[in-house]
């Protein structure tokens, strides 16, 4: 057996503290962690023994062996639930754990997707309400939860721009979507997904829509224009309304990549200014878990003119002798299918927990706390590191590590690693793309006044810190279970794969 | 880009490098593909970013090196010369006055552009 764990030989050399062991590294043959009754029923043949194979090593653990694996890993895991997580443009957020609860409801978790609609009418009803909600909160009122995620939700609603002008016979002429630079990267990759040419529109000099720029690439041959509200950059677009006037004077839409609605909940709807679809990432705004692999849910939303375009299904309110009944349809000119069901019911379910418990006034303290955390910490931060769009920001503040690079070799990847030190999860770097050595930094909502102090606190030491001892930043993060990865390393020679020792 | 004769070797400029950071692969054009002007012949991906690469000129892709596949890490470490991408035989004359030459491309950096 190896002395050391292979979970890759991109580890930068740290004997003190090896990865932890595999399950194919511990436990015994013959061992379980499970008694599985003995079969008692009639035994099928077996498929030929060519098709058989010899043997198949798979891991052999105790019960308790496998719980102390699993709980050795959560322990070695960084969570919002353990400290501050400011990771810019992903809204770490803190989840409500009675969302978790009321999701967890037997009658809700229980229940078949392939239950008949008599018998989910429950389900129906909370689900028809959410898209009601998500309707009135963005001023979109046609709404379909099915996507899986949010750049599902994205490609759904360009997929909907693209039967529209279809049926408008000018989709042979069509073929371009602008895309802004600072855009997240699904945007451009939605575009060409769908089939269309992605162009590039490069910001104004304060780091917002260009409006001549756009202007004088807007022609018949523009499809959409795909628009973060507020920008990656955390800046609200005071030209949002003009320029939806320009977009639809040359016939074209205006999407809305709806991954910031935090910054703007309940105080600005998308419809209001002129966006005809959009997305939404729910575990953004509506607290619902991130990522991880699990399932998601970026429920798509468009203006009733489109409404016959959305994904199938929607969740349809019926009424008859007073009753109120629930259906699952197919919208009359419906894209189709995005996954198999109806979408991702118990992450939808953890959403509309949140909203309804909020309410109206709820939310919008939601924005207000995520603009207010994130103008706080840029005025702490802001004798420390560069701005490069010095203006008051919304829900999150793109500062750049450009002095410190310039004044000590110091990089934001190094400033980012030593924040691991300090028991705080590092920003998003080197994104948006059109931020030199980016450090973009989303507070969020749920982060109390000291906490943004003690990450500010965070900041400041390390500037300090690049000043006085750079060459001990380079080798930052040193208290973590694992220390500075060798990234380029570990991309150009992954090494994914544990192999027996004997065949290593 | 290098001309010698009427062939032009293509790669990426220092500083373009230097901001992408570890280069950990490089996706180049099958030889024999006609490239226009502007159109993009491959992609670099760094730990940062994956950035299209552009062609400067036309013309054909004659070779490419495929010595990156291997170690891409060569186009951080030699831009100007094993970390070369691909070598494109010119469509038509090159127009010197279409493109930067180097001492202009670093002034351009020296304004901060």
């Amino acid at each position: 057996m190896a002395s050391r764990a292979p979970v890759s030989r991109a580890l930068a050399g740290d004997e003190a503290a090896p990865a932890a062991a595999l399950t194919f590294e511990r436990g015994a043959p013959g061992r379980r962690a499970v008694d599985v009754p003995a079969w008692r029923g009639e035994a099928s043949e077996l498929p030929p023994a060519h098709l058989l194979r010899a043997s198949l090593p798979l891991p052999e653990l105790s019960q308790g062996e496998l719980v102390r694996y699993y709980s050795d890993l959560a322990s070695r895991n960084f969570g919002i639930d353990t400290g501050s997580y400011p990771l810019g443009s992903c809204t770490m957020k803190y989840n409500p754990k009675v969302d978790d609860l009321l999701a967890s409801l037997t009658g809700f978790a229980d229940l078949h997707p392939l239950a008949p609609e008599a018998l989910a009418q429950g389900t129906l009803a909370v689900l028809f309400e959410l898209q009601e909600a998500l309707g009135a909160i963005t001023g979109l009122p046609a709404v379909s939860l099915a996507p899986a995620a949010g750049a599902q939700g994205e490609l759904a609603g360009i997929l909907m721009v693209k039967r529209a002008l279809e049926e408008r016979g000018e989709l042979a002429r069509r073929r371009r979507v602008l895309v802004l630079d600072s855009a997240h990267g699904t945007n451009p990759a939605t575009a060409a997904m769908a089939g269309f040419a992605v162009t590039e529109l490069q910001s104004g000099p304060d780091g917002r829509i260009d409006e001549p720029a756009l202007r004088a690439v807007l022609d018949d041959t523009v499809a959409a224009v795909m628009v973060t509200l507020p920008s990656t950059l955390g800046l609200w677009e005071p030209a949002i309304e003009a320029v939806a006037r320009d977009i639809h004077a040359v016939g074209a839409y205006l999407y809305a990549d709806g991954a910031n609605l935090n910054a703007i909940v309940g105080r600005l709807r998308f419809g209001d200014v002129g966006f005809d679809v959009a997305h939404l990432n729910l575990h953004k705004t509506f607290s619902t878990p991130h990522g991880g692999g699990g399932p998601g849910a970026g429920p798509v939303l468009a203006s009733s003119a489109l409404a016959r375009f959305l994904p199938t299904p929607v969740v349809a309110r019926r009424e008859a002798d007073g009753e109120a009944t629930y259906a699952l349809v197919a919208p009359e000119a419906s894209i189709g299918r995005m996954q198999q069901f109806h979408g991702s019911v118990g992450v939808l379910l953890r959403a509309y927990a949140y909203l309804r418990t909020l309410g109206l006034e709820g939310l919008r303290a939601v924005s207000e706390n995520a603009v207010l955390n994130a103008n706080y910490l840029r005025e702490l931060l802001l004798p420390y590191y560069d701005l490069p769009f010095p203006t008051r920001v919304l829900h999150e503040v793109v500062f750049s590590a450009t002095r410190q690079r310039r004044e000590h070799g110091i990089r934001a990847y190094d400033i980012a690693k030593r924040l691991i030190d300090h028991g705080v999860h590092p920003p998003t770097v080197y994104f948006p793309l059109i931020v030199e050595e980016a450090l973009m930094i989303e507070p969020t909502e749920t982060e109390s006044r000291e906490s943004l102090e003690r990450v500010a606190a965070a900041f400041i030491a390390i500037a300090e810190e690049a000043a006085r001892d750079p060459e001990a930043l380079h080798a930052a993060p040193t208290t973590a279970p694992i220390g500075r990865l060798d990234e380029a390393l570990a991309a150009r020679q992954p090494d994914l794969r544990w192999r027996p020792p004997a065949e290593a | 880009m290098r001309v010698e004769g009427d062939e032009a070797v293509l790669g990426i400029t220092d500083y373009a490098q230097d901001q992408l950071g570890d280069i950990v692969f490089v996706e180049l054009p099958a030889v024999g593909r006609a490239l226009a002007v502007g159109e993009s012949f491959g992609v670099v991906e760094s730990i940062k970013a994956v950035s299209d690469l552009y062609a400067p000129i036309a013309g054909e892709v004659v070779a490419v090196n495929e010595g990156l596949a291997d170690a891409p890490e060569l186009v951080n470490s030699d831009p100007y010369g094993d970390g070369w991408l691909i070598r494109v035989r010119l469509a038509r004359p090159l127009d010197e006055g279409a493109l930067l030459t180097a001492e202009a491309y670093r002034a351009l950096r020296a304004d901060g552009a």
